[in-house]
Parts: structure tokens; sequence; C-alpha cells
């Protein structure tokens, strides 16, 4: 038997390309497969076992290799490993339903989260892990390569190379680790240009690819990122309010990561008007990695922003994008090129501050978002919302925090070092009055249910810094205990039991102590957060800041 | 025959203030639709400061009590009537819409 650290990958890759090539006959030129023979094509290259990687995040999916891989014959194929960023196709669960795969490691499973939690107990799939993007990205390169990567991307040409267009995303990061570890890359794209016309530019190159094949419709992506103005409420406003005040213009943050939803759009949209009259412009977020969110587009005009990269991209803001090369990364060919590892590593090390939400958040600052009956994972956010412990370089907001964070500490913990802004933005109630603050979080249950190592915690107490809601801000940095902590959380948490279990006289003294911070102290009147500061108060206003160059999906269209 | 819709719950509130307001013309905030509330400020008998809830949510009196012993103390209004009907709105919403109606006072 070959030992198996001399070669045996080069030839067992070399081998499946041979039997690709004898099954395929005439249907294979060149890279090139005929669509219709694709299934042939995985039963000639996979074999029981193997580690798949099926290109799948929240916004870009190979959702036609993704159903040809639910038609392969399972007693030919069978215990695959699947390794993906994202769950969100139904194929992506269908897999294990059908006994073609049966271990997985992922990042997060939000449409399927249900589904997967019923089939993880009735046994037909084992999770290695959930993981973080930039973590799982890094299991890539180490003990979780893939053997068969199956991509998506917008273009080849003829000898193979692909122009992945604005959505780039994961694709480099997956391709890297299958081609130079002797597994191979399938790729699904839109379209092929003729011989001899050359791709806009090429994203990747020929020889990292092993198959192209052309999928009969242009390949899924979730507008994940659009969120319409008109649904962000006056709560949301005061919240954001407070947020530039009370935080960004406080430490004078110039570099950050905003989360999805509607808290921190209302953020983006009062910068060009609340933020313009705090004399804020050029002081405060500059930089950004971020999706390109509509909801910048004001502030993007308005000459706030002068850069961001994105980990992927958003339907409708393809021209916008172009017309603003100076802020978003692009090729020469003018298109976007996002990618999801580069900008979660900017995210993690270049950025001072993260702000985002959460469904859950219990005494100790931890939240979550995992809700029982369902495994959602993590995605990107706990990368963003934590303190990067390998950062060297300063900046006066990471200085700042830092300072605050060691001012009460002593010995190794009081070493001079700067510490990353983590903000929790939640209101105290969600809809039909759901409390944000819990004693325990859900994640415990799930825990035991699922038969997790650890609870699904998306953003540890520890390190968050600052605790958001209408009632005020809780600066965590200046808690001197976890009773401080506790007290801190309970007197930003409203009317929830929560935070009606407040000790009165801890929370005043905390007040005076300038640790929670209510609108009033920060000079903010709630009855000034109307709609009216937004810069944009419905999805027409956003095309017509762009100048009529960000085109909605359908579903926004709504004027 | 009831004057109230079935699912409704009311609520009354009685707080005993000591600033009361010179004569107004009633004040009328916020709308009643899902997750808002409209809020109705009338001159009252007396010295009080009578509140009266229909709400949708049903259950949450202690809520109720804690967000309007909170506006009394902000505000510690006196001959006032307060009418709210409420759709679900949070405690913030609900906190917010009265403190606008406060600043709708006028004489």
């Amino acid at each position: 038997m070959d030992r198996i650290n001399l070669d045996t990958k080069a030839r067992d890759r070399a081998a499946r390309i041979g039997a690709a090539r004898e099954a395929l006959g005439t249907r294979l030129t060149g890279k090139q497969v005929e669509t219709d023979a694709i299934v042939d094509l995985l039963h000639a290259v996979l074999k029981p076992g193997d580690r798949v990687c099926l290109e799948g995040n929240n916004q870009k999916q190979a959702d036609f290799l993704a159903k040809a891989l639910v038609r392969l014959d399972p007693a030919r194929i069978h215990d695959l490993h699947m390794v993906q960023s994202v769950l969100a196709l139904p194929e992506h669960l269908d897999v294990f339903e059908r006994g073609i795969a049966s271990q997985l490691d992922f990042s997060f499973s939000g449409p399927q989260g249900a589904r997967l939690a019923k089939l993880l107990s009735g046994g037909r799939v084992r999770i290695g892990a959930i993981h973080t993007y930039l973590e799982l990205f890094s299991r890539y390169f180490v003990d979780l390569t893939p053997k068969v990567s199956l991509i998506a991307a917008h273009a080849a040409d003829a000898q193979g190379n692909l122009y992945t267009g604005p959505n780039t995303e994961d694709t480099p990061a997956i391709v890297e680790a299958t081609a130079f570890s002797g597994g191979l890359v399938i790729a699904q794209v839109n379209e092929r240009v003729p011989d001899g016309t050359p791709l806009p530019r090429v994203d990747v190159p020929a020889d990292w690819v092993d198959f192209v094949v052309q999928a009969p419709t242009p390949n899924f992506i979730e507008p994940l990122f659009t969120r319409d103005p008109a649904q962000i409420s006056e709560i949301q406003v005061l919240m954001a309010m407070m947020a530039i005040k009370g935080i960004y213009a406080e430490y004078g943050v110039q570099r950050l990561n905003h989360g999805i939803g509607f808290d921190t759009a209302a953020i983006e949209l009062l910068l060009p008007t609340y933020g313009e009259s705090l004399g804020l412009k050029g002081r405060i977020c500059r930089h950004w990695a971020l999706n390109p969110h509509p909801a910048l587009i004001p502030a993007i005009e308005a000459g706030w922003v002068e850069s961001i990269h994105s980990f992927g991209s958003e339907l409708g803001m393809e021209d916008y994008i172009r017309a603003r090369s100076d802020v978003f990364f692009t090729g020469p060919d003018g298109s976007l090129r996002s990618n999801r590892a580069f900008s979660q590593a900017a995210g993690h090390y270049a950025c001072d501050l993260f702000i985002g939400s959460t469904l859950q958040m219990d005494l100790l600052g931890n939240s979550s978002t995992a809700t029982l009956g369902r495994i959602a994972g993590f995605g990107g956010a706990p990368n963003m919302g934590a303190d990067a412990r390998g950062r060297r370089h300063a900046s006066p907001a990471w200085l700042k925090a830092g300072e605050e964070a060691r001012s009460h500490r002593s010995g190794a913990a009081a070493t001079p070092r700067g510490r990353k802004l983590v903000v929790q933005m939640v209101e105290t109630f969600r809809e039909h009055m759901q409390p944000a603050f819990v004693e325990r979080l859900d994640a415990w249950e799930l825990q035991r249910q699922a038969g997790m190592d650890l609870p699904p915690i998306m953003i540890y107490g520890d390190d968050v810094t600052h605790v958001l809601t209408e009632e005020g801000i809780a600066n965590l940095l200046l808690c001197r205990n976890d009773e401080e902590r506790e007290q801190a959380i309970r007197g930003v948490a409203g009317y929830t039991a929560v935070g009606l279990g407040r000790d009165r006289r801890a929370v005043e003294q905390l007040r005076e102590r300038g640790v929670i911070r209510r609108p009033e102290d920060l000079g903010i009147d709630p009855r000034d957060a109307t709609r009216n500061l937004l810069a944009a108060r419905g999805m027409r206003d956003l095309v017509r800041a762009s100048g009529g160059l960000y085109r909605p999906p359908k579903r926004f269209r709504n004027w | 025959m009831t004057a109230i819709p079935p699912g409704l719950e009311t609520l009354d509130f009685r707080f005993a203030g000591t600033r009361a307001v010179p004569a107004f013309a009633p004040v009328l905030v916020g709308v009643v639709g899902s997750g808002n509330l409209e809020v109705m400020l009338e001159p009252g008998d007396g010295g009080d400061c009578a509140v009266h809830v229909q709400t949708s949510a049903r259950g949450f009196a202690p809520v109720w009590q804690a967000v309007l012993d909170d506006f009394h103390h902000r505000h510690d209004l006196a001959g006032v009537r307060v009418s709210i009907n409420d759709m679900g709105a949070t405690p913030a919403v609900v906190s917010l819409r009265l403190d606008q109606a406060v600043r709708e006072l006028r004489p």
C-alpha cells in the first residue's frame, strides 16, 4: 500500500479527472461540462466519505450544484462530509435526508435551523462543530480541507478562468484551500463567454479550476442587507442618536462594522442629518468593513465615507458601486470585488467598533440568537464582536476603550493595551413583548437538547463593552465587578422582568459615575427622535439619493 | 352588547399629582396601529391624574403600572384625564407617546 504522505493526493486527483473523462466522453470538452452531464460528473469524481465544500453563504448560492448533489445515487455516493458556510437552501439538508451526506461542519443555518435540529435529533446528520466564517475558512487549511469544492461564479471563458462578478464572497478561500491540496474544483457559471472574448476580469485563474458547467438559471442571490427605511421606528431613531452621540462621538470611532438590521440602518441614515448637526463629519465613520448597505447611500453621497470593504455584494447596488469606485473595492472592470475572508479579518483586526443586535442577553452580558428547536449557528458576528487579542496597532478609540477597561484592574490585566468597542444595541422588548433581557439564555437549553459542548453564545459578555437600549447606554468597561455589571445591565433593561428587578440605588450610583447614561444625560430629548431625522424615509428616497443608480430588487419597489 | 371589543383589556390607574395643568385644549398623539398607540389628554376632575387604558395585549397590568408610575414620577400631573388606545406598543413607545402628549399641553 502507498504511503499516504508522499503524493497519493495528486495521483488520486489525476485518477478522478481520468474517471470523469471516461464517464463523460464527448460531454466534456477541456474543462467544460455539458449541463445535463453534471450528475454523471459528480458520480465519477466523488467517493463515499469525501469531504465536500458546497459554496453557499448568506448571499450567493451554488444552487445548481446543490440540486445535482441531491440527485446522486446514495448506493454509490454516501457519507459525504459537507463543509460549508451557510445552510440556506432546502437541498443543503436534502443530501442528509437522502443519505448522501452524513457529517456536517458549518457556520450558519438561519433559514434551515429548525429542520437541521430535527435531522440532528433523528440521527440523520452528525455535526462536527458550528463555527464562525473565519474559523471555518481557517479549518479549510488545516483539518477540514475539501476534497471536492462546488462553487458558483458569474462567467467562465473557454479555458476555465472565472469571473465572479461583485459576489466574490467565499469563492477565493474555498478555491485556494481545495486547488492547492490535491482537491477538485467544480464551478457552476451563469454564462460562458465565447472563445476569444475576454472576461471582465479574472477572479479565479483557470488552472485552479477543474470543471465548469453552465447552470440553466443564474445562481440565486439573497438581498439580505436591504432594509426599507419606512420600517424604522422612532425608538430605533432614538437609539441611533444615542449610538452616534454617546459612543461614536465619545470615542471618535473612525473604523467600524455594522451588523445587519433596522437598528444599525437607522444609524447609517442619521449620519448626514443628526451626525452632521453635531459636527461629526470627518470625525467618525470614515472607514467601514460592511456589505454595500443601501441605507449608507445618503452618508456616502454626503461625503462621510472614505472606504468600504465588503464581505459580499448586495442586489441592486451594482451600478451605484461602479459609479463610486473611490469608496468601494472594485476591479479594473469597474465591478465590486467582495471577499468574505478578508473582510472578516478586516472587521476583526482593523475596526475599532462593532455594533449589532441580538435576541437575548443575560445578566453577564452574554448574548445569543439561538432559540429553542432551531440550530442557527453564528456567521460572522463573533469575529466582529470580539476583542482582537492579537491586535497591536493603536488608534484613539481603541486606546480610550482600553484605558477604561484597565482603570480598575491590576497585575497582568492592567498592562496597557487597547480594546475593541463591542456594542449590543437592543430594544428591551422585541415583537410581541418578548423581552430581550433574560435571566437565562435559551442557548443553555439548546445545548442540552442538541448535546453541544458549549451553549451557542453569539457574543460573550466579557467581550461586550456597551449595551445600548432605548433606556440608556451601559458602559460595561467601567464596571468594577460582576455585581456592578449586573446592575448596569438591569439599569438599561427597561420594563422587562430583568429591568424591574434592578436595585434602584445601585443603578443611580452607576448613573452618577457615568456607567449608565440616559438620553437626557447625553443631551437627547427622546421627543426629538422622529422619523424626520432619517436621511431617507423609504426605498424611493434611497434610489433618489443614489441618483437613480441604486436599483432595488422588485420586492422592495413599493412606491 | 358591549362597548369593549372582545379581546381587549381595560385598565384604570389613578395618581395623586401636584402639578396642576392650567385649562388646555385636548391633545391627541399617535395612531392606533400594530405596535403603536393613541394617547389623549383632556382636562380632568379634581387633582388626580386618571389613566384609562384599552389594550389589545392582555396580561401586562404590572408593566403598565410600572410605566405609568415612571410617567407620573416624570411629570406629576394633576387634573388631567389620560386615555390610551393601545395595539401592542412596547413600553418604550408608550412612554414616548405620553411624553410627546405632555409636550403638546398648552392653554
